[in-house]
């Protein structure tokens, strides 16, 4: 039994840790390209027009691996989780219903339109396309932040009489106060991966001297809205999360922050390593009275440790959890930082022959993926050992009649699936990135 | 309300299968019907911008399934869960040989990605099929609602099942060549010349294989599940099902002979409609039969969520569904007519 939770637990994780590589790509990508088609409008330049289609094209090779990655999200609710699909599938289904039903269908539909009907379209016909493939993503992502939401904070439900979890108020799961500031954390997480991405591959091309033109566009809106979604994911975004955690699920932040002890000037460890057998925090650099700043407005304030709450209400995870957080912090924090001189630069007009710059927004390409992903371990883990927070515990809900050497052989399936698929989409995106925005070949 | 739950997801799958059905059928015989790579390019751009949409029907069954019967969904899913996995590992290959074929202008990745195109797409029929057969001939439910299949035992239909049996297969091959003929009247109907001419012959091929397994798995299935004789003998005005269904083949036939493409293929959609609401007014109210005994069987009643979910989720699912017909009838008439390869973008 524990083996089998273990191996549905890692298959769950590592699919959707998957999965997610590609969704952060495309939400932020589908705002980015409906302003180079906005540009396209508004200037009729058509370097605008080739811009946009060239990240089309990386667009949808990471859709197709969205879409097919994400598939199996869905199937494994009930595959891998039958007992929870069953407590709460009255509730967690309306969403992933919804997301079906008027998010996916507006994706899907507009895409084609967006890839195929150019031609057919017109000027505005496609920008309007793209335009709904931007509302049809983002809205995706809003039913399935809504759906982790309420597994964070349940809201809306009651239990009926045969235990299961049935909804009470539809306008109370969709408006859950845990739901709008995650939402935006999660989207504009998703903007800093496009942003970066494409500031990554504008720099690239400027450094090697190839497709100048359009490097210096992508560089340029990679740098702008690298530089906007960068702070907006420190303030307000991830300081208002970090409070809802601190008010709903404050074992959570005890253990994130490695807060053995509850204290007076609850400090933030920027380094240091949780020895969760100890009951400490080993090597510790660290600033006193942040956490209790950031938490109730007051340097002095008391703030819980984990030995304020019993040791089966602790994530069973603490270091990992821990180092998560850490990690999506200080990359967040090097963003800005970056993202801060890169902008200084641009509107100096000396970003594009200032190679130190150029090349540090070429190779941080890699992180915001680190990030957004350290960011998702830190919600996930955070909430254990609760499956629905207070409601079910993970321990609760695996499909007990999936024999761990089944769950194993779909789990080696997988891994090797997406290896395979890794080498694909690596290869493939390489080389729209070497063929430029301006291929040599006509048609 | 349960029973209303229980059409809109009878119907949602029968619109997947309608939809999805003739995108797999056109992968069932696209290394058949299109000899080189701009025929194959035609057939695929026959289904670029729509087989997405399509899919997507699936997700959204899914989840209404998920939120309306959610004791349905858990227990199915876990149960079905290797062949469950197996056919989302088919949706991915699929998926990817549609899209990533494209990119590459090579005598070796093409045609790799044809066969994966193709070899999915027959496999993932035949899945379909033998899950409906699963479906109606009922799995081994245990007291609590769960039950786990292995992919087969002795291929034989009792009490101790396994996915693949006689009866299952049977289903299956029906499947298969069902979305064949499905696939090859959309792809007769989308193309000219030598291309349309081969999708004619398959789908004249397709048809006696597809009139005869009809009617053996008709009989089969009043064998072996006693619940769609009573059913029909119970409530006759439920023959009208069956009479669609017949139409549809029958239509097929005729306007096949005399080359009336979009009726053929609107006669195929009919025949598709009216075998899987047989199917699914044959179970009624019954969601997943027991082989174990009719007390263990899951139902509408004893898997449905509370009265709110069902009625709120009403609310949002009919403009939802208004919403989601007019995507289909702009792309669809937007996308209408031959393909011609140089007015298509991206492949």
């Amino acid at each position: 039994m524990d083996t089998a939770l273990g191996i549905h637990r890692f298959q769950f994780a590592f699919t959707v840790t998957y999965h997610y590589l590609f969704p952060q790509l495309t939400m932020g990508l589908a705002l980015l390209l409906v302003i180079l088609k906005t540009q396209y409008l508004r200037t009729n330049d058509e370097h605008y027009n080739r811009s946009a289609r060239f990240w089309a094209k990386i667009f949808a090779i990471n859709f197709v691996m969205g879409v097919v990655t994400g598939i199996p999200l869905e199937f494994q609710f009930g595959t891998n989780w039958s007992r929870f699909a069953e407590a709460a599938g009255g509730v967690i289904g309306q969403t992933l219903a919804l997301e079906g039903v008027y998010a996916f269908f507006l994706e899907s539909t507009f895409l084609g339109l967006f890839l195929f009907g150019e031609k057919l379209l017109g000027r505005i016909g496609h920008w309007f396309a793209a335009f709904m493939v931007f509302v049809g993503t983002w809205l995706s992502g809003f039913f399935i932040v809504a759906t982790n939401a309420w597994m964070q904070h349940p809201v809306g439900y009651r239990i009926a009489e045969d235990n299961k979890i049935v909804l009470e108020s539809f306008w109370a799961l969709l408006l859950n106060p845990w739901l709008p500031w995650m939402y935006l954390h999660t989207m504009i997480g998703s903007v800093v991966t496009a942003a970066f991405v494409m500031a990554s591959i504008g720099a690239y091309y400027l450094l090697a001297r190839r497709h100048e033109a359009y490097g210096r566009t992508f560089v340029k809106l990679g740098v702008t809205a690298g530089f906007v979604a960068s702070l907006l994911m420190l303030f307000p975004t991830g300081d208002q999360q970090g409070r809802m955690v601190a008010k709903h699920q404050p074992v959570t932040l005890a253990a994130m922050e490695g807060l053995f002890e509850t204290r007076q000037w609850a400090p933030v460890a920027i380094l240091g390593q949780p020895d969760v057998e100890r009951g400490r925090l080993d090597n510790p650099l660290t600033i006193p009275g942040v956490l209790s700043f950031l938490t109730y407005r007051n340097w002095a304030a008391e703030v819980k440790g984990l030995d304020a709450y019993p040791r089966d209400l602790w994530p069973d995870q603490i270091p990992l959890l821990y180092y998560s957080f850490h990690i999506m912090l200080g990359l967040g924090t090097i963003f800005i930082a970056v993202m801060t001189v890169a902008f200084v630069l641009l509107r100096k007009g000396r970003l594009f022959s200032h190679r130190p710059a150029l090349w540090t927004l070429m190779l941080l390409l890699p992180f915001p993926y680190i990030a957004n992903t350290a960011g998702w371990f830190t919600a996930e883990l955070g909430r254990q050992p609760w499956l629905i927070y207070g409601l079910m515990r993970t321990t609760e809900g695996p499909s007990v009649q999936v024999s761990s050497g089944n769950a194993m052989f779909t789990l080696i399936g997988f891994m090797g699936m997406y290896a395979l698929l890794t080498v694909l989409w690596l290869f493939l995106c390489y080389r729209e990135i070497e063929r430029g925005p301006e291929p040599a070949q006509a048609s | 309300m349960e029973t209303l739950w229980f059409c809109l997801v009878a119907v949602m799958i029968a619109m997947y299968v309608v939809f999805d059905g003739f995108d797999i059928g056109a992968g069932i015989i696209h290394n058949f019907v299109a000899a080189d790579d701009a025929e194959r390019r035609k057939v695929l751009a026959s289904i670029g911008p729509v087989w997405d949409g399509n899919e997507v029907w699936l997700l959204a069954a899914g989840g209404t399934l998920y939120f309306a019967f959610p004791k349905l969904y858990a227990s199915s899913f876990a149960g079905f869960y290797l062949p469950l996995i197996i056919v989302l590992w088919l949706l991915i290959l699929r998926a990817l040989a549609i899209e990533f074929r494209s990119h590459i202008q090579s005598d070796l990745w093409r045609p790799f990605w044809d066969v994966v195109f193709g070899g999915a797409s027959l496999l993932l029929a035949v899945f379909y099929g033998a899950a409906l057969g699963n479906v109606v001939r009922g799995v081994s439910l245990d007291a609590r609602g769960d039950f786990f299949l292995p992919l087969w035992t002795n291929f034989r239909v009792g009490a101790e099942v396994g996915i693949l049996d006689w009866y299952t297969i049977l289903v299956g091959v029906l499947a298969a060549a069902t979305l064949t003929l499905h696939g090859s009247l959309w792809v007769a109907l989308k193309t000219d010349g030598e291309l349309q001419q081969r999708a004619h012959r398959w789908a004249r091929l397709a048809w006696p294989v597809t009139a005869l397994l009809t009617v053996v798995v008709t009989i089969a299935t009043f064998a072996i599940q006693p619940q769609v004789p009573g059913n029909f003998a119970r409530y006759p005005w439920g023959a009208i099902f069956p009479v669609l269904a017949l139409a549809g083949l029958v239509g097929m036939r005729l306007w096949l002979r005399l080359e009336t493409e979009r009726n053929a293929f609107l006669a195929s959609c009919l025949f598709i409609l009216g075998m899987l609401t047989s199917a699914a007014f044959g179970l009624y109210p019954y969601v997943l039969p027991a082989t174990t005994g009719p007390e263990f069987g899951l139902t509408i009643y004893n898997t449905a969520t509370a009265g709110y979910g069902l009625r709120v989720g009403l609310a949002w699912w009919i403009p939802g569904m208004l919403l989601v017909a007019a995507y289909f009838v702009f792309t669809y008439r937007r996308f209408a007519g031959k393909i011609r390869l140089d007015q298509v973008g991206h492949y």
